[in-house]
């Protein structure tokens, strides 16, 4: 095929949806949250609610996420999207309010306002990166980091003795009254990319619905942090993030 | 009263400070409250889901799991425009401090309630005023100010309501009313304001173009976001922050003058100790003592011009406060060394008698 022939419209196979702009990431090469982020565009996209959606940012990578995705944004402070999002829905409750949050964000700092809001079934859906690192600061321990795993402030590995346990918050939240629909994706190939859509979807309708909170959990890679190149990034998360953090629905209701 | 004219017409009714804060705030049109039970302040809340209002105005009222997420829903609800308040005291208001931070340097409109209890720490539930400094010198990280509104009675609890949003609205910065737990405690006649309505969605996106209420094919998207990796960029923010305190300050200052044309000396005082003063300055002027009071009601801005003026008139002045003294601060900010600038208080919860403050008159300046 020749360029002429690729850039036929007639010959489209594949169009970025209008949601995403133009804005190169800040990502690093092998990140799962460029690829979360078109997920949500084409969602937003395929429900038309791009006027209707406000999200709400993070403090960690995904703090920029407000310069990709063409929607209303808040940028909250860490840990603290869950009560800007309950706040946003309940004054407006015809609109798609969803918040994009990181381990450390949604599992550490902002537990409390995760777990409330969750129990008071928000009608809110919760996106929840879990990489098991702080990314943006520049790799240190998360609650989800794994026991034995190497972080810049775990650096020969995390003890029980001296940080206690991984935190597996999600299975946490499905025991809630408040949440609806709780599940756990990764977008390391196309069949997961296509179940992490059908589940995020799943749960941007739900909040719309009024049937209570959703939490998607994407178990993500941070070739960064992890010190891995992209590709080896996948292989190590499927080995021992996996198991740790299983994929699939925890509650469906 | 049928609950759908009980919030429509101006009435006189005796309650509660911090009552009257929760019938004001529903009757200017609040779109929501977020808070976390702490006495001496808690009524607000509670007057609030006892008057039910979402089934009046529409107005959201809810209970929080903390201060921290109190001030965060405000955060959320003022960053789509929204009318928006909590309330607090003293330990609670600490830890708001983060995210006032962040409303006042997204220039966002909100209003925060501390009704002060003694500390530090945990302290007691008894009135205090050792949060001035913590209010009009910023309070949290960086440098940013709150419009700062000192009620003196339970009237002013519900004017100050209607003010401190007017005000938040008018500069996009957060207000605040800081009263003192007698101040929200004690009963009086109040004369509720006028109902006013809710703003609807369409004045809100007419008035407040930067809400984040949904993006329609007509603009680009609304960001409300405090971050500025680039250094320059973030002290234009402060810059624009600082110019818009400058305008304030120009603008704003409210305070009243008792007694003060022909004053020796003034006696400087705000809320509660104001209304002690204001007997401590009937007791020296029976004794022909000639002495004035300056309450100031805005203590960011502070009166410091009237202060001035008076520094060149009087022979010395004395601020009463329950704290160690942090507005005296100011004022001998404002006097510059002219007069001497002397200090009584109380501290921990307790708060100074006219008797007090008579002897403080007499022993610190008068027999001088």
């Amino acid at each position: 095929m020749t360029t002429n022939e690729i850039i036929n419209p007639a010959n489209l196979v594949y169009a970025k949806t209008k949601v995403m702009n133009d804005t190169p990431m800040h990502y690093c090469p092998g990140c799962s949250h460029g690829v979360v982020h078109k997920i949500i565009g084409e969602i937003i996209d395929d429900m038309g609610v791009q006027e209707n959606t406000i999200g709400i940012a993070p403090v960690g990578c995904a703090v920029f996420a407000y310069k990709y995705l063409d929607i209303d944004w808040q940028q909250a402070a860490h840990g603290r999207a869950p009560a800007l999002a309950t706040a946003v829905k309940r004054l407006l409750p015809d609109r798609l309010v969803f918040t994009y949050q990181g381990d450390g964000d949604l599992a550490a700092i902002g537990t409390a306002e995760t777990i409330h809001a969750c129990n008071r079934g928000e009608n809110i859906a919760i996106i929840f990166i879990n990489n098991g690192i702080y990314g943006m600061t520049g790799g240190q321990m998360a609650p989800t980091t794994l026991h034995g795993m190497k972080s810049s402030t775990s650096p020969n590995g995390r003890t029980v003795p001296l940080n206690g346990h991984p935190l597996d918050i999600t299975k946490l939240l499905a025991m809630l009254d408040g949440t609806c629909y709780v599940t756990r994706q990764a977008v390391h190939n196309v069949a997961g990319v296509r179940k992490t859509k059908k589940a995020i979807r799943k749960a941007f309708e739900n909040s719309m619905l009024g049937k209570g909170t959703s939490i998607v959990e994407v178990v993500s890679t941070c070739s960064s942090g992890w010190k891995l190149t992209p590709e080896a990034s996948n292989d190590w998360m499927v080995e021992n993030m996996f198991p740790a953090y299983p994929l699939g629905d925890l509650k469906d209701l | 009263m049928s609950d759908s004219k009980k919030h429509t017409h101006e009435e006189v009714r005796l309650m509660k400070g911090n009552e009257a804060i929760a019938h004001a705030a529903i009757r200017c049109g609040c779109d929501g409250y977020f808070g976390y039970p702490i006495t001496p302040q808690s009524e607000i809340m509670e007057t609030l889901m006892d008057e039910e209002p979402w089934n009046s105005t529409g107005m959201v009222v809810l209970q929080a799991e903390s201060e921290t997420s109190s001030i965060n829903m405000v955060y959320g609800a003022a960053s789509c425009g929204k009318k928006s308040m909590t309330s607090s005291s003293s330990p609670g208001v600490s830890l708001m401090q983060e995210g006032i931070s962040y409303i006042a340097a997204g220039e966002l409109p909100c209003l925060i309630v501390n009704v002060m209890r003694g500390g530090p720490g945990l302290g007691t539930i008894q009135p205090s005023q050792a949060d001035y400094f913590q209010a009009v010198k910023g309070g949290g990280h960086g440098d940013y100010k709150l419009i700062t509104l000192a009620p003196a009675s339970v009237q002013e609890m519900a004017d100050h309501t209607v003010l401190a949003f007017d005000l938040a609205f008018k500069y996009r910065t957060p207000a605040m009313i800081l009263a003192d737990g007698i101040i929200g405690q004690m009963m009086e006649k109040v004369i509720l304001p006028p109902f006013q309505p809710r703003l609807t969605e369409e004045e809100i996106r007419t008035r407040m173009p930067w809400a984040t209420l949904g993006k329609p094919a007509s603009r680009k998207p609304n960001v409300i976001t405090t971050l500025s990796l680039d250094a320059q960029e973030m002290e234009d923010t402060n810059i624009r922050l600082q110019a818009k305190y400058r305008e304030i300050e120009k603008n704003e200052v409210l305070f009243e003058e008792v007694e003060c044309e022909d004053a020796d000396y003034l006696i400087i005082a705000f809320g509660t100790c104001a209304r002690v003063s204001q007997k401590a300055v009937d007791m020296a002027r029976a004794e022909g003592i000639k002495v004035g009071l300056i309450r100031p009601i805005t203590l960011f801005p502070f009166p410091t011009d009237i202060i001035s003026k008076y520094a060149d008139k009087v022979k010395s002045m004395l601020t009463i406060e329950m704290s160690a003294g942090q507005m005296v601060e100011d004022v001998r900010l404002a006097v510059n060394g002219r007069v001497p600038v002397e200090f009584y208080g109380r501290m921990g919860g307790m708060n100074p008698s006219p008797d007090g403050v008579y002897n403080a008159l007499m022993t610190k300046l008068v027999n001088k």
